[in-house]
């Protein structure tokens, strides 16, 4: 889960890192109130999550209510790379005498912690990384171990920070690495993490991935939680925890696994398809959640089919069988299915099927992947 | 021959009493696995249809000379149970458990390394294990694994994704192909078995001929993959990676299948196969073909 700068700099300041002080706002008026509040000159800032704010226009320097509300008149509703402006952060602008960038991930490669850290910040990483490799230090940690005090000031200093800034940029390492673990973020990244005049080491931005498996711990997460962006399909998948995520195809899918739910979408494409969705209805689906996951391809107006590709490990295809027959006589779903049912107890799901008394015309049962993808799309196009 | 397990394979499932423990824990029992003890803390003692639960791992080993164990307990007992089966002396250990968080699973597959070096990990977030005929642990459905065959060709299958790994072993069966191992190492950001581990048994393993990699998008395991084939793999290999149609930024399902930063697509990695000099198909059913081709000219 991405969050957004201001949800970022609130999880920040939980492991005490310095963030500057404002407030999130979704008008005008409340931009203002914060603006006064917190003191001027402010930023006035959109919260996309995507990059190139800035150049976009949405980053903005106001130096009294004025100049606030025009800032956030214009920045609210703003569409910047398809993301419209919803809610703006404003916050004390900060001094600015150097920038750097420093982040912490999993490189999945060498499966420890990775510290990415260099002098060049405030500008992508990724441009620092093609011009000018050298300027970006990475130093690997052992999970095991953690981050000393000892590795980070020395990461310090191989990444040629100044003296002046040096010990503070240390321990500002020591604290986002507590953030990246302790907070199980996939993710956290400063950039640019500043210098002020006055010797003060600063996060200026705040990139966050949070892990949702660690939500279990977290309960502090709710509020993030309760800003993700979804559309109706999305939001009734989650309320049933279906892993799924809105295309724009005409062929509804259901699959079981991640990797069988990728491939339907792979083989829809090839047969001349499009999907509608991706829809993995896990492992150990029951009867229960096969009905929630047809419920939720039946809410899509889109969907003119829809494939159910299952193949049972742990996934039993009696109790797929069922929760089809149940969810047929629970939902008047507006679109033909088209089932490929294989693995454990696959005959005896498609017995309950052939039983059921289901007309053809609402549902076929094909014996491989590439059959029922052929039928289904078929069906979408009539 | 096989890799990693065999008949003399001796198991033990961590989490046995629990609902699917005692389903797959059962069915590989069925299927002719050694299935020889559960372990539940607080259930020492009982037993589940004639298999005895002890307290401990250790207690288990000790009782049963157990060398491989099943883990399947939830997201948040896991860490510890794979822990608790390496303290005890366990040198294989399958855990299928999905949804462990990620700063979890690094910590605990980087003790292993330091700790237990002789232990290997399955999984996290994996389908298991199955030597078709000879030793079954995990959650595949051992009746759709071809038995492998005296004389050969046979096929060793290595799977990030579960229900693909299902889907090659289904794939080569109604091919009539044998298999002489198929492994899931799963699609968690830090699983404790590599393709590379894989390839490098199957590589040395001479019961098997050929090799079928499944791989999806996000991270680089399979080009690091296509880099060790390149070096080290001289038995013919057919692959299929999923998420060729899947939209950059989104998490297909998997913690680790994501495409970010225009790194891990579909495309990457197979054209990295392929130019390690693996036939590359576009669907699971074409990667099968392929192999049959593969098998044709091995016979």
């Amino acid at each position: 889960m991405d969050l957004f700068e201001y949800q970022g700099k609130q999880y920040f300041a939980r492991y005490d890192i310095p963030v500057s002080a404002g407030g999130v706002a979704t008008t005008v008026d409340e931009a203002v109130a914060v603006a006064n509040k917190t003191g001027y000159p402010v930023v006035v800032k959109a919260q996309v999550q995507v990059g190139g704010r800035g150049k976009a226009g949405g980053i903005k320097l106001a130096n009294d209510e004025a100049e606030v509300r025009t800032h956030a008149g214009n920045i609210l509703g703003m569409d910047i790379k398809g993301h419209v402006v919803k809610r703006i952060w404003v916050e004390n602008a900060s001094d600015i005498k150097e920038e750097y960038y420093a982040s912490f991930t999993l490189d999945r490669a060498a499966k420890q912690h990775l510290l990415m850290l260099s002098v060049e910040g405030g500008v992508e990483i990724e441009v620092v990384a093609a011009k000018n490799p050298d300027a970006i230090i990475k130093l690997h940690i052992n999970p095991v171990d953690g981050l000393s005090l000892t590795a980070a000031k020395k990461a310090v200093v191989d990444a040629k920070i100044p003296a002046q800034a040096q010990a503070g940029v240390a321990e500002m390492l020591i604290k986002l690495y507590r953030c990246f673990t302790e907070g199980d973020c996939d993710l956290a990244e400063i950039n640019p993490l500043i210098l002020k005049p006055n010797g003060q080491i600063h996060a200026l931005d705040a990139k966050v991935s949070l892990d949702e498996n660690a939500e279990f711990r977290h309960p502090e997460w709710a509020e993030f939680m309760a800003t993700i962006e979804l559309d109706a399909r999305e939001k009734l998948a989650r309320e049933y925890g279906l892993q799924y995520i809105g295309l724009d195809g005409t062929v509804g899918i259901i699959a079981n696994g991640a990797g069988l739910a990728m491939s339907t979408l792979d083989v829809v494409n090839q047969v001349g398809g499009s999907a509608a969705n991706f829809l993995d209805i896990g492992g150990g689906a029951n009867a229960d959640l096969m009905a929630h996951a047809l419920e939720v391809i039946n809410s899509d107006k889109n969907v003119k089919s829809i494939f159910i590709n299952i193949f049972g490990g742990i996934t039993r295809g009696e109790e797929v069988a069922k929760g089809i027959v149940e969810a047929m006589s629970r939902v008047d779903l507006r679109a033909p299915i088209v089932i490929r049912l294989d693995g454990t107890n696959a005959q005896e799901g498609r017995d309950i099927l052939a039983n059921a008394g289901i007309p053809a015309s609402k549902l076929t049962s094909k014996p491989t992947m590439l059959d029922a993808a052929r039928a289904a799309v078929e069906l979408a196009q009539k | 021959m096989a890799i990693f397990v065999d008949h003399n394979t001796k198991v033990i499932v961590q989490g046995l009493t629990g609902g699917q423990g005692k389903y797959h824990g059962l069915r590989n029992k069925a299927y002719g696995t050694q299935v020889v003890a559960g372990v539940t803390p607080g259930k020492g003692g009982q037993d589940v249809e004639g298999i005895p639960v002890y307290d401990t791992v250790a207690q288990a080993v000790q009782a049963t000379g157990a060398t491989a164990s099943f883990v399947t307990v939830p997201p948040k007992a896991a860490p510890a149970a794979i822990l608790e089966a390496a303290a005890a002396g366990v040198t294989f250990i399958v855990c299928i458990t999905e949804g462990i968080p990620a700063q979890d699973e690094a910590r605990t597959y980087n003790t292993l390394v330091r700790d237990y070096p002789n232990v290997r990990l399955l999984g996290p977030n994996c389908p298991g294990i199955i030597s078709p005929g000879k030793c079954n642990i995990g959650i595949t459905a051992g009746e759709i694994a071809q038995l492998p065959t005296a004389k050969g060709p046979n096929v060793g299958i290595v799977s990030r994704s579960g229900t693909l790994t299902y889907q090659a072993l289904y794939e080569l069966k109604q091919l009539g192909i044998g298999v002489s191992t198929c492994v899931g190492i799963g699609g968690d950001p830090v699983p404790g078995t590599s393709f590379i581990d894989c390839l490098r048994e199957f590589q040395n393993d001479p019961e098997t001929h050929a090799i079928i990699m499944i791989g999806e998008i996000g991270g680089s395991a399979e080009e690091e993959a296509a880099d060790f084939i390149t070096a080290h793999v001289t038995k013919p290999m057919s692959a299929y990676i999923a998420g060729v149609t899947a939209p950059a930024g989104k998490k297909m399902g998997h913690a680790g299948a994501i495409v970010s930063g225009g790194k891990g697509t579909a495309q990457g990695k197979m054209d990295a196969l392929r130019a390690a000099g693996v036939r590359v198909g576009l669907n699971p059913t074409e990667a099968g073909a392929l192999m049959a081709d593969i098998v044709k000219e091995l016979a």
